[in-house]
């Protein structure tokens, strides 16, 4: 058992915990800071992403006696750090994700945003190759990527204050005649009594 | 008998929808992105033991003796469970249960589950583990499915009924099957190979059990299907049900893989009530593999008939499973391998003969298009092999095979709405297909496959009459409207989708509606999220639940203003008087109304299914109120040098019927594209020859990253189905399905050769395009280039 100090989100905050302990598991049992997620615990999955002064690194792999001295930074610090700033709601990366529906089971999301926007900070403007590079660490099982990648290209717009591209789905949509507009077809195929 | 949907497909305001149709925020989005949404292993209760599983080493051995003794002295251990403490069978489907919490006897498979341990922490669980000293007498283990059904002795079920290891075997016969292949002017036959792939949700399974002092036992599940766990957890601690209490905390992806009950939702149970503490269990993602129930290996031969013109005149069919080491939903994957193919062509003849083998493997189950996709990439590889033989473009041929909507299949199965002609349609033009196909060069191609898929199931695992989806709303004075539902939200975003009926057909912001999901203390049943059936079911059991309100609200207000009901409208958070405008009130003004006139506002709504399938043994079985329709177009670039495919596009046209939010299906459509593709490219669940797995951790199992993943294009195809929730249907599941033979197909366009065995590894393409003749540096010699130019496009 170690004594640790550690800054996590802007707060110094001591802690004890196995020598072998990881820095996600003390954020996760220790901290209850449970927004980084263990999807694999070998770093082949990037959900336990976390930022260590600005960069983005695998918790699971990193042990938490070396996090002592540096800036931490997880999913739950995005928010109150954008109020901080005397902003209203969520981090516009956090934001952008939820309106461009790159959220479904939302597991590896906290990793994939935090990446996204240490992304960001280095890079205002990133092309969709950047964007995806800068991604591939961090596995997603839902989405395909694709709305996730419009995610960041979005907060890339909204932050650089021009009008976001429209999505993929944004396009009209191909609409065969509507049933009722016909009258009411009913199927032929008779249903078993 | 719950009334089936009769509540049409319009807005139930006037013309336009004010909510549906239109991209909403999920209801749990910003506490996804924020880190507060609470997954299972995020629950930490006070005095909490943490458990974990000792699993078998041999592929097929009969246990001897356990004793656990040593594991039970070390300090820190709380308890210690085996077989013999939770003997009771259980499984998903009634007539095969053949899974125990813990091998009682006898283990299947490495990783079988043999023991548990409760811990003060994991550290202290795993060392206690290494004291459990176990006996195995080792057995016969059976891993290839052809000679696993010709076992005579060590049979992997011995109280099953046989020959060998079978599990189940479906031969169906529709028209004469024989004599129209014998009268077709082409008939084309082929084998065909699924290689078997598993679901890897990004969060390992987890459970966590509590029981409080009145003998309440609650266990908090990543499951999909809530209401199975709480039966099966009734049935194997013998507590009845109303004892036990099971909630889904958010869950982190499933796509079929928790849709089983698992053995440690059991051990949890039992420690918790053994040791009267709190006890969480978390897979490693080692035991996420064998925990399994992934895509069923299918070793596949079709025989199909053609007319002069490409019409389809026989289609015959024959199946080998391999199940793996339990029935899980094995006795449903067995029919939908055969049921499922019959659309959206139009089958004058087929039959199917498909045989499920147990071997001592991890057990196989449902994944994301659930027993169809395997058949589905046999079947458009030869139509596009038919195409050929015929000179007819491989669009053309699916056109003129097109079986029509409102329609009935050669199976029985009835078809509503069907937008196939449309998805073509557009996966064309959207590619470029007609310009493009065939003219890009040497090494790149295009194919193109189609399909389609159920809308929820007419077939309940468990027969009975009650309604598959059930809802409850309670109305608050506040204006505020509380849903319960029993429909697990494992990411699709179901719960989303009852708010924003709720506040589509009440006239509520978003923001004024709950929904409560998937706790059996609080939620009516519903069956779960599986067989594409939540947007469908619990859709339209929201609107029935949502009608009744309505009805009172209207008319409280209609006697109270002394007008007709005709002229008051509830939208956008105000109850309306058409002609009267001055009359506006907010929504909470009008519940209260209701409340004065009608008492306490509460509805219950639930949606059956109607009377379905054909009037055989197993034709409700692929039956669906619905089918949802979908064609892909890939484009593939060959490097002959290697073997290596790059997909770098993809059109995906799919029938959803109504899109109630775009945003959603189109992210439905791309998340199954790339699974699809994923399970073609990269995936392979593959054991040693002892039975080990070898590779269970996600660098071995290659998941595409977002580099590897091409660009998606979805194009959403609206049908307005007269029987979903405004005409929805599903959008989760059809959309992967073409994706595996339009890539063999494209790679046919590319280089001439017909890819039938899964997966399309750098290594098995390379001797393919070898034992074809395609050589990159014969090609070198003949002065073409063994790679398309990038400015080929």
């Amino acid at each position: 058992m170690a004594a640790l100090n550690l800054t996590i989100n802007g707060d110094r905050l001591e802690t004890a915990a196995p020598d072998h302990w990881t820095l996600l598991e003390v954020l996760r049992y220790r901290l209850g800071l449970t927004g980084s997620k263990q999807g694999c615990d070998k770093g082949d999955c990037g959900a336990c992403t976390v930022l260590l002064d600005g960069q983005p690194v695998l918790a699971c792999l990193t042990l938490a006696g070396l996090a002592q001295g540096r800036a931490v930074t997880t999913i739950e610090g995005l928010m109150p750090a954008h109020a901080r700033e005397g902003k209203s709601g969520a981090d516009p990366v956090q934001d952008a994700f939820d309106r461009c529906g790159a959220l479904q089971c939302g597991f590896c999301q906290p990793g994939m945003i935090l990446s996204a926007r240490a992304l960001l900070n280095a890079n205002a403007h990133p092309t969709r190759a950047q964007i995806r590079a800068a991604l591939a660490g961090n596995l997603c099982r839902c989405t395909g990527y694709t709305q996730i990648v419009e995610a960041v290209e979005y907060a890339v717009a909204v932050a650089a204050g021009v009008e976001p591209a429209p999505r993929a789905w944004e396009t009209p949509r191909a609409r065969l005649t509507d049933i009722e507009e016909q009258g009411t077809r009913r199927p032929s195929g008779q249903a078993r009594p | 008998m719950a009334a089936r949907d009769n509540h049409g497909t319009s807005p139930p305001w006037g013309r336009s929808f004010g909510v549906l149709g239109q991209p909403h925020r999920k209801l749990d989005g910003l506490a996804k992105a924020t880190g507060s949404a609470v997954y299972a292993d995020d629950l930490a209760l006070p005095g909490m033991l943490h458990a974990k599983t000792l699993r078998s080493p041999h592929a097929h051995a009969r246990i001897e003796s356990i004793d656990a003794s040593k594991a039970l002295a070390l300090e820190g251990v709380h308890a210690v469970i085996t077989g013999r403490d939770l003997p009771e069978r259980y499984g998903v489907i009634p007539w095969t249960q053949d899974e125990t919490a813990l091998a009682v006897d006898r283990v299947r498979f490495i990783g079988d589950p043999v023991a548990a341990v409760a811990a003060i922490d994991e550290d202290t669980a795993n060392r206690a583990l290494k004291l459990i000293e176990v006996r195995y007498q080792k057995l016969t283990a059976w891993f290839d499915p052809a000679s696993s059904l010709a076992a005579q002795t060590d049979r992997i079920h011995p109280d099953t009924k046989g020959p060998g290891n079978l599990s189940k075997h479906v031969h169906l016969c529709f028209g004469d099957v024989d004599g129209e292949l014998a009268g077709a002017a082409h008939t084309i036959e082929g084998e065909y190979e699924f290689h078997g792939t598993t679901h890897a949700p990004i969060e390992p399974h987890c459970a966590v059990a509590a029981v409080d002092a009145a003998g309440l036992l609650t266990v908090w599940s990543s499951t999909q299907i809530t209401h199975y766990v709480h039966r099966a957890l009734a049935k194997v601690l013998h507590l009845e049900a109303h004892k036990i209490r099971v909630v889904q905390p958010c869950l982190g992806g499933a796509f079929g893989g928790k849709s089983d009950p698992f053995s440690l939702e059991f051990c949890v149970a039992k420690l918790a009530m053994l040791t009267a503490r709190p006890v969480k269990m978390l897979y490693t993602r080692e035991e996420v593999f064998y925990a399994h129930r992934g895509r069923h290996p299918m070793q596949m031969r079709y025989r199909t008939g053609v007319d002069k013109d490409g019409k389809l005149r026989a289609v015959d069919a024959k199946i080998l499973i391999d199940g793996g080491s339990y029935s899980s939903f094995g006795l449903v994957t067995t029919y939908y391998a055969g049921q499922l193919l019959t659309g959206p062509y139009h089958f004058p003849t087929y039959r199917f003969d498909s045989t499920r083998v147990f071997t001592n493997k991890p057990p196989c189950g449902p994944k994301r298009g659930h027993g169809s996709v395997q058949p589905r990439f046999a079947f458009e590889i030869q139509l596009d092999e038919l195409a050929g033989r015929l000179e007819l473009d491989p669009i053309e041929i699916r056109r003129r095979n097109f079986q029509g909507d409102f329609t009935r299949t050669v199976n029985g199965q009835r078809v509503t709405s069907n937008g196939f002609l449309k998805c073509l349609d557009e996966v064309e033009r959207l590619s470029r297909w007609k310009e493009r196909r065939g003219k890009l060069g040497f090494g790149r191609g295009l194919g193109v496959a189609g399909s389609m898929y159920i809308s929820g199931t007419n077939y309940p695992v468990y027969p009975n009459d009650m309604p598959q989806a059930g809802i409850q709303i309670k109305l608050d004075r506040s204006g505020l409207a509380t849903v319960f539902t029993g429909g697990n939200d494992i990411g699709q975003g179901s719960n989303s989708m009852c708010a924003y009926i709720v506040a589509e057909e009440l006239g509520l912001d978003l923001s004024a509606v709950r929904v409560v999901a998937a706790d059996t203390d609080l939620c009516p049943v519903d069956l779960g999220a599986y067989s594409s059936r939540v947007t469908f079911m619990v859709g339209n059991a929201t609107i029935d639940a949502c009608r009744k309100l309505r009805g009172q609200i209207v008319q409280a207000l209609a006697e109270k203003w002394q007008v007709a009901k005709e002229r008051i409208r509830l939208i956008a958070g105000q109850a309306l008087d058409l002609e009267d405008a001055a009359r506006a009130i907010s929504i909470a003004e009008a519940f209260q109304i209701a409340e004065a006139r009608f008492d306490t506002l509460g509805s219950t709504g639930s949606y059956n299914t109607p009377t379905l399938g054909g009037d055989y043994r197993g034709g409700t079985i692929g039956a669906a109120p619905a089918y949802s329709f979908t064609a892909h177009i890939v484009e593939v670039d060959v490097d002959v040098e290697t073997g290596q495919l790059t997909c770098e596009n993809v059109w995906i046209a799919h029938d959803c019927g109504r899109a109630l939010n775009p945003m959603i299906v189109a992210g439905q459509m791309e998340g199954s594209v790339y699974m699809g593709l994923a399970e073609a490219l990269l995936e392979e669940h593959t054991l040693n020859r002892f039975g080990l797995h070898a590779g269970p951790n996600l660098l071995d199992y290659k998941l595409p990253t977002s580099v590897d993943t091409p660009e998606l294009y979805a194009r959403i195809v609206e049908s307005i189905d007269p029987e979903g929730p405004y005409g929805a249907k599903e959008a989760g599941e059809g959309p992967l399905h073409p994706a595996l033979p339009a890539l063999s197909n494209a790679v046919f366009d590319a280089v001439g050769v017909r890819l039938r065995r899964l997966p399309f590894t750098p290594a098995r393409v390379l001797s393919e395009l070898r034992a074809a003749g395609v050589d990159a540096k014969r090609h070198a010699q003949a002065g073409l280039p063994a790679r398309a130019e990038k400015g080929a496009r």
